[in-house]
């Protein structure tokens, strides 16, 4: 039963799961790259990714890139974390 | 039932990571090498076209325009065999490089992203080279320089994607100076100098110092 508990429901969803995936191997991502990856609508994707944000997993920079509003994302170290044991809980489930 | 959303949970995770993740060991240096060879290879096309505009039976003025140009069937030969040289050493010279680089880096070098990556970049150049031999087959040589360096551009900024994103502006500058050079046709050997090897050594040396020097 314990395995289950590993299973993060902040990541329950196939955007915040690409998203996650997306800044595990990247340093980070600015919103219209992981908006072609994913394929997802500029709405869906920014609400999923504000859940990201609110449990600290993932870091929100807005700058500007030539007088373009550019937003820039990153995952933490406390998220790096979370998905890393997500992942293994899922390998878990699997393999029995 | 359970377990397969998971395994589509974990086949998912990995597409997005190898799908996001680049192509990074292209080397700095294999691009300046190529330039090099590039002007080499441009230098002995120009050598060629000299001894036969001097001993050619036939007065031979290469610069004249499009119309006049009539290149014989051994010159051709010969700038094909130049070519040919010229690509392999540049391409078996990435190769090695990035070999080199991967195992330094300790990563895998054919990987998704590599395999998207020369993939993607052979779709316009193979299209490319073989319009080119339609070129050649209506005797249109003197738009071969132009349409190869379009071509290629437009190969480099298809590839952009996949590896670091300066090769495109190495594609764009590549693509406008192909364009040009349809406006000088007879002057396309100094155009394949400059975008091949010129802009090569440029944008090699500017990779080499911005990823490779650290």
């Amino acid at each position: 039963m314990s395995i289950i508990t590993n299973i993060n429901k902040a990541f329950d969803h196939r955007i915040r799961l690409g998203i996650m995936s997306i800044l595990m191997v990247n340093e980070y991502a600015d919103f219209k790259m992981l908006k072609e990856l994913l394929g997802a609508t500029d709405g869906n994707l920014a609400s999923h990714a504000k859940a990201l944000e609110k449990e600290e997993y993932i870091k929100v920079e807005k700058q500007f890139i030539a007088r373009k509003p550019n937003t820039r994302y990153s995952i933490t170290k406390l998220g790096k974390l979370a998905f890393q044991k997500h992942i293994n809980a899922l390998e878990k489930l699997i393999g029995k | 039932m359970e377990s397969k959303k998971y395994l589509d949970d974990i086949s998912h995770i990995k597409d997005m990571m190898s799908r996001s993740s680049r192509f990074i060991s292209l080397s700095g240096l294999s691009g300046i090498l190529a330039g090099i060879y590039a002007l080499i290879g441009a230098w002995f096309a120009e050598k060629a076209m000299k001894s036969i505009a001097i001993n050619g039976s036939r007065s031979y003025d290469y610069f004249s325009d499009a119309n006049s140009i009539e290149f014989g069937n051994d010159i051709i030969f010969e700038f094909f065999l130049i070519a040919i040289l010229v690509i392999l050493a540049a391409m078996s010279t990435g190769v090695i490089l990035s070999v080199r680089k991967a195992k330094r880096k300790n990563v895998k070098l054919w990987d998704t992203s590599s395999k998207y990556l020369v993939v993607n970049f052979f779709i316009p150049l193979l299209t490319g080279g073989l319009f080119c031999l339609v070129l050649l087959q209506y005797n249109l040589a003197g738009l071969v320089a132009p349409a190869t360096l379009i071509f290629y551009g437009l190969a480099c900024v298809n590839a952009s994607k996949y590896t670091f994103g300066d090769v495109r502006y190495l594609g764009l500058a590549n693509i406008i100076i192909g364009l040009v050079a349809t406006q000088f046709i007879g002057y396309g050997l100094y155009f394949w100098a400059l975008g091949f090897g010129v802009f090569h050594i440029l944008y090699g040396s500017l990779m080499y110092s911005k990823y490779d020097r650290k």
